[in-house]
């Protein structure tokens, strides 16, 4: 089981607050991703699950058991650090192992566990290796094997692919939703990278100064958008902002128009504009175009036949236009 | 951009490190030609070829107990330095994983105290010793000298618990470390080699202290540094012996950095190169 609660859960660093009252829910066997921009409070809220930090104020309970005020070992939580956080002068298994000898069990049970995790990780060969001779995917791989061991309600990701190149990242990304499906333990995951979110999560929080903007499933968080902020956080490219006249003909302060959403013409359409810059990446092709509602992103299908200085018609499907007020929330 | 060595700078280099390391090595090497030289040679002047008798060290043996001294100094340097990690190692780690506004205050004073000259505080402490019953104690010169390389251990250990980061903790307490079992396993054996390095540079300066060792002692606590100045007598100085007794005073912590140098080097240099 792996319920985790928060009622007005708050933290302040002397006058200075990073996490205003918070109310969350994460159902057992959910993976649950925070996402937002640096400094925005995510890692934070994860630390203070964990217990890592001391909350302010408010209570966290994991499966209705009151855990605020406990140690963080006492909460049955796993976690995984952005900086592997592996413990360099222990070898790869007695790094797995390291949470069952904490926990006072028996050698034989040790060591089949150890062997079962490295087995599920492909680490059965390292287990005598160091930290400092593996690679970085290997040692997130111990890192989570450590996690896993235990046999936790919840797992804990703080950034945990940062520090990967571009391919691994893709790679243990798929390793970890797999793990989940494996598992089928609570998953909270924090993350800045919005593709991660989207292509891991059941359920994204999206964070914005401590605040919670939103919370839903990745296609509600793009298809429906309560505000500017989480219209602009999810989904890439960026969806395109336009204010004025052309929002007023929609009776919104502002609209938003995702770059997919836009057809693209060279003879006519409702905005004309100039392109800066067309990338072609064969499945897809981003143009950057000047216009006068400013510079507008826009994504077509395969490959387009226009390139930097070409004149280009663009007109947003009217269906798929997001209106916001003069509050930024969505009408 | 990597500058390019050539053959001739490495030459040069090289020699110039040799000069200049032969030129600090000299007092203690031209200690050591005098020993073996006879009283008659040592005064006659500049020589660096002896007759290699070890009449002085004969002299010293007989005439003046080595061993008390020594062992005085083993147990003082020793004694002060154990004194001064059951103190440093909670202050270190506290300064380092839990810092608050006044640590680096707190840290900067406690190194102003080694800028302050001895002898200003010389006639208190000489006083506070005398009323204690602490002079010539081996306790009381224990404590007094794990007292003034306090900053210095301090300084050391706090140094080198920074370098450990501070996530690998948390995971220990995550993976259900108690605080106890969090420093007996992770944080130990991490710091090790910064505890070791500390502890020798420790016995070190301990070793080498002459300002205290030698006014606040007389007979019974006197270390070596109190044994060299001894040969110094109203009858006038004997070189060949004077220099047979530092050599027999300087030898075991000579030995003992020798042997360690590499780890003393690696402990002194830690988190200025990484």
């Amino acid at each position: 089981m792996g319920k985790i609660t928060l009622r007005n859960v708050n933290k302040s660093f002397g006058p200075v607050t990073i996490i205003p009252n918070i109310d969350l829910d994460i159902e057992d066997g959910e993976f649950v991703v925070f996402v937002g921009p640096s400094g925005c409070g995510k890692s934070t809220l994860l630390r203070l699950i964990a217990g890592l930090e001391d909350t302010t104020g408010g209570v966290i309970s994991i499966d209705g058991r009151d855990v605020t005020g406990e140690a963080p070992a006492k909460r049955k939580l796993a976690m995984v650090f952005q900086s592997y956080a592996l413990y360099p002068h222990m070898t790869v298994g007695k790094n797995i192992a390291f949470p069952l000898k904490m926990a006072g069990e028996s050698a034989e049970v040790i060591d089949r566990k150890v062997k079962d995790a490295a087995r599920v990780l492909n680490l059965t060969n390292y287990l005598d290796r160091r930290p400092g001779q593996l690679s970085g995917g290997q040692r997130q791989r111990v890192a989570i094997g450590r996690a896993i061991v235990r046999q936790p309600s919840a797992f804990l990701f703080d950034e945990p692919l940062s520090n990967l190149d571009a391919s691994l990242r893709g790679t243990m990304r798929l390793e970890i939703s797999e793990l989940h499906h494996q598992l089928k333990t609570t998953m909270i995951y924090v993350t800045h990278d919005q593709v991660e979110a989207m292509t891991m999560a059941d359920k994204i929080v999206v964070l914005n100064a401590g605040n919670i903007e939103q919370v839903g499933s990745p296609m509600e968080l793009y298809k429906t958008p309560k505000n500017l902020f989480v219209a602009g956080f999810i989904g890439s490219p960026k969806m395109n902002f336009v204010e004025g006249a052309v929002a007023d003909k929609f009776g919104a302060r502002t609209i938003g128009v995702r770059p997919e959403h836009i057809k693209i013409s060279t003879t006519a359409g409702d905005w004309k504009g100039k392109v800066g810059v067309a990338e072609h990446l064969g499945s897809d092709t981003f143009l950057h175009v000047h216009t006068d509602q400013g510079t507008i992103n826009v994504r077509g299908d395969g490959e387009v036949g226009v390139n930097h200085g070409d004149t280009v018609y663009l007109t947003p499907m009217p269906t798929k236009v997001h209106k916001f007020g003069a509050d930024g929330n969505t009408m | 951009m990597a500058r390019a060595v050539t053959t001739q700078h490495k030459v040069i280099a090289t020699a110039a490190a040799w000069i200049v390391a032969l030129l600090i090595f000299f007092p203690i090497l031209y200690t050591i030609i005098t020993s073996f030289k006879s009283e008659q040679e040592a005064i006659q002047g500049f020589d660096l070829i002896p007759s290699w008798t070890l009449e002085s060290y004969a002299d010293v043996q007989s005439q003046y107990n080595y061993w008390k001294p020594f062992m005085n100094s083993v147990i003082i340097s020793v004694g002060s330095t154990v004194l001064a990690l059951l103190v440093a190692v909670p202050a270190a780690w506290s300064m380092a994983f839990s810092p608050t506004k006044r640590t680096k205050d707190i840290l900067m004073w406690m190194l102003s105290t080694k800028m302050m000259p001895a002898v200003a505080v010389l006639m208190p402490i000489y006083l506070l010793f005398r009323d204690l019953g602490l002079l010539d104690s081996r306790f009381g010169l224990t404590v007094m000298l794990m007292l003034i390389n306090l900053p210095i251990v301090v300084w050391m250990l706090y140094t080198y618990f920074r370098e450990i980061p501070g996530e690998i903790l948390e995971a220990a307490r995550m993976d259900g470390a108690s605080l106890w079992g969090e420093i007996w396993h992770v944080l130990t054996p991490m710091a090790v080699p910064g505890i070791a390095s500390t502890m020798l540079l420790n016995i070190i300066l301990a070793w080498n202290e002459a300002f205290w060792t030698i006014r606040l002692t007389t007979t019974e606590a006197a270390p070596l540094t109190a044994f060299i100045t001894s040969f110094s007598s109203p009858q006038g100085l004997f070189w060949a012996k004077l220099s047979a007794a530092s050599t027999l005073a300087i030898a075991p912590i000579l030995i003992m950095g020798w042997f360690s140098q590499k780890q003393l080097v690696r402990g002194l240099t830690f988190g200025a190169v990484k």
